[in-house]
């Protein structure tokens, strides 16, 4: 791997008092694959980093994110219960734990069918709906976005 | 003497000791996910060791990943940040058999501090005040314990830290689906489920102490006020803690410092405590064995680099500093800027981050590990970065952070900037006016409706 010369905050503080004491507004500095931004704003000085490598060259990141919602049936009645937030779907409380809800198990709106993780937190995820769990559509401990159905809800008959 | 330092961690904090161990001529190695292989702190690091995968539990969560991805990079020491593993008993003891130091206190001091039920039976012990609570092994036992303690109370992470899997509870109706989030978190952020309870205290003020020892001498580096949270998470760190008479605020330091030298304590720590905001009366919450997030606002009053002093001490030297060299000056305060939308409820807001403009200058420091296409990977917490600013007294502080918060322009992703320039307009905030319920009286509709949840 390339070395580069690090820019510490030290160096940064003095690029901008030399600055300050200039007419100019910005100054680019380049170090190995790094940009480094040093610009005058309405009230002080900024400062942005760019690296060569990764700005528009790296791949986003690739979660094994289910967004593609499977054909319903033609009869299809069923409902979808989608998570709230983009982030990793659990069924249960904890590893080991039972699930939440399984196949066949009655829900109403407020029951709790399960978790999504994201960035560390845990928000849980509610039917919204009455009805019996018809299909547990994505496997636990899949990273979701907030298109995806979880899970199908048969509603009880009107 | 440590060449080769192994960083166990990721974002701002595997940066900010990259910086200092570089600066002190290690060769700094740090250890990757794959969502991080492009990230800024790899592509600082002299040298990267893949770990695994994103998630958290097959890379920065896995004693045997980063044990063996040192162990191959030939470490003689691992610096584990904060979060993750760095309070990890198990994990201290791992890095010891395959005879690489440990940046951090001796497992010991781990074992009495990381359990936070044994942490307030020492800290009884030593003579400091603990707030009524106990364990809640399971929700039979937590509901006994809850009559007894009475509501409202909080959960906590026995094995937690750092507010995750904390959920206040207001009712006993409440219990059981709390007590399933704050175990699903815990085990997410520790990999240890178990929780207890404790009283919730409504108006205190979150008023910690730094401290170091070598495990013969220690000393308290000052105080920090960070009272303002929003469910456990602190926005805005302080220091000094202000605005507190000069006997309280003596007995708290000699509390921190009393508890520490019992510990015999290697390296940085801080002790917690919920101060009464009007009587000064405290009570200890827990002893953080490690780097903390807001660590920044120490070294700007006191001038010490605090990784460096760990790394120092781990290295097997004695402290460098006496109680009467540490000098004080200035007020500092650090905002920690998130990934999250916070007008939406603090959704968090992964993603790739288009542009990164962070305010430059005398009195401030940016800590942050995001630059122009940046990548905010959904597997880890949210925090972006951190901004710093210090000045001669607290309010030339509060002066100057107005000007460098409109300093912060982050495209691609929402952040918690827009609120913290809320809260830095907020009268009560200039005056200096905090106490741990302070979001709830921000006089914005959004934050104030999800101050609890």
């Amino acid at each position: 791997m390339t070395k580069d010369i690090p820019i510490t905050r030290e160096d940064i503080e003095e690029i901008v008092t030399i600055l300050d004491q200039t007419p100019y507004d910005q100054v680019d500095v380049r170090i190995g694959r790094f940009t480094l931004k040093v610009a005058r704003t309405g009230k002080g000085w900024s400062q942005e980093l760019e690296l060569d490598d990764v700005a528009g060259v790296a791949p986003a990141l690739e979660p094994a994110t289910v967004s593609t919602e499977p054909k319903p049936a033609a009869d299809d009645s069923t409902l979808s219960i989608r998570p709230p937030l983009p982030g990793t779907f659990y069924r249960a409380p904890q590893p080991g734990a039972p699930p939440f809800v399984e196949v066949g198990d009655r829900v109403g709106p407020d029951t709790v069918v399960a978790i999504i993780e994201t960035m560390k937190l845990m928000t849980s995820v509610s039917a919204g709906c009455c009805g019996i769990v018809e299909a547990i559509v994505i496997p636990n401990a899949t990273l979701v976005d907030t298109e995806a159905v979880l899970m199908r809800v048969r509603p009880d008959a009107a | 003497m440590i060449r080769r330092l192994f960083i166990a961690n990721r974002g701002e904090i595997a940066l900010r000791i990259i910086r200092t161990a570089q600066r002190l001529g290690m060769t700094t190695i740090l250890g990757v996910s794959e969502a991080d292989r492009l990230s800024l702190p790899a592509q600082i690091a002299d040298e990267n060791a893949l770990l695994g995968p994103a998630p958290s539990a097959a890379s920065y969560l896995s004693i045997g990943r980063e044990i063996a991805a040192a162990a191959a990079a030939r470490a003689d020491a691992i610096h584990p940040g904060y979060g993750f593993l760095s309070e990890n008993a198990g994990f201290a003891r791992a890095v010891a058999a395959a005879g690489i130091i440990f940046v951090g206190p001796d497992v010991s001091s781990l074992d009495a501090m990381g359990d936070k039920l044994k942490a307030r039976q020492i800290a009884d012990e030593v003579g400091l005040p603990v707030v009524p609570g106990g364990e809640a092994e399971d929700k039979a036992a937590a509901r006994d314990q809850a009559a007894i303690t009475g509501y409202p109370l909080l959960l906590k992470a026995v094995a937690g830290g750092g507010g995750r899997g904390m959920k206040r509870v207001d009712s006993a109706a409440e219990l059981d689906r709390q007590i399933d989030l704050a175990m699903a978190e815990a085990q997410a952020a520790f990999g240890d489920p178990r929780i207890y309870l404790e009283r919730y205290i409504g108006r205190g003020r979150h008023v910690e102490v730094q401290v170091l020892g070598d495990g013969k001498c220690a000393i308290h580096l000052g105080t920090r006020d960070c009272s303002i949270q929003r469910r456990y998470q602190k926005l805005i760190e302080e220091a000094p803690a202000f605005g507190i008479p000069e006997q309280p605020l003596r007995a708290l330091t000699d509390a921190a410092v009393r508890l520490t030298q019992h510990l015999r304590y290697r390296g940085a720590g801080t002790v917690e405590f919920l101060v009464d905001a009007e009587t000064f009366d405290f009570y200890f919450l827990e002893m953080n064995a490690r780097i903390q997030v807001e660590h920044p606002v120490t070294e700007a009053i006191t001038g010490i680099d605090l990784i460096e002093q760990q790394l120092l001490v781990a290295d097997g030297q004695p402290l460098g500093l006496t109680q009467a060299r540490v000098d004080f000056e200035g007020h500092a305060i650090e905002l920690r800027i998130n990934a999250e939308d916070w007008e939406r409820d603090f959704r968090p807001s992964p993603g790739r981050v288009k542009r990164a403009s962070w305010p430059a200058g005398p009195g401030i420091r940016v800590d942050s590990h995001i630059g122009k296409g940046g990548e905010v990977p959904p597997f880890y917490d949210s925090l972006i970065g951190k901004l710093i600013v210090a000045g001669k007294t607290r309010a030339e502080a509060v002066a100057r952070l107005a000007d460098a918060l409109d300093g912060i322009e982050i495209e691609g992703i929402q952040t918690t900037a827009g609120l913290h320039r809320h809260i830095v307009a907020d009268p009560r905030f200039i005056r200096g006016e905090v106490d741990t319920r302070f979001l709830e009286g921000l006089s914005i509709g959004s934050v104030q409706g999800s101050a609890h949840g």
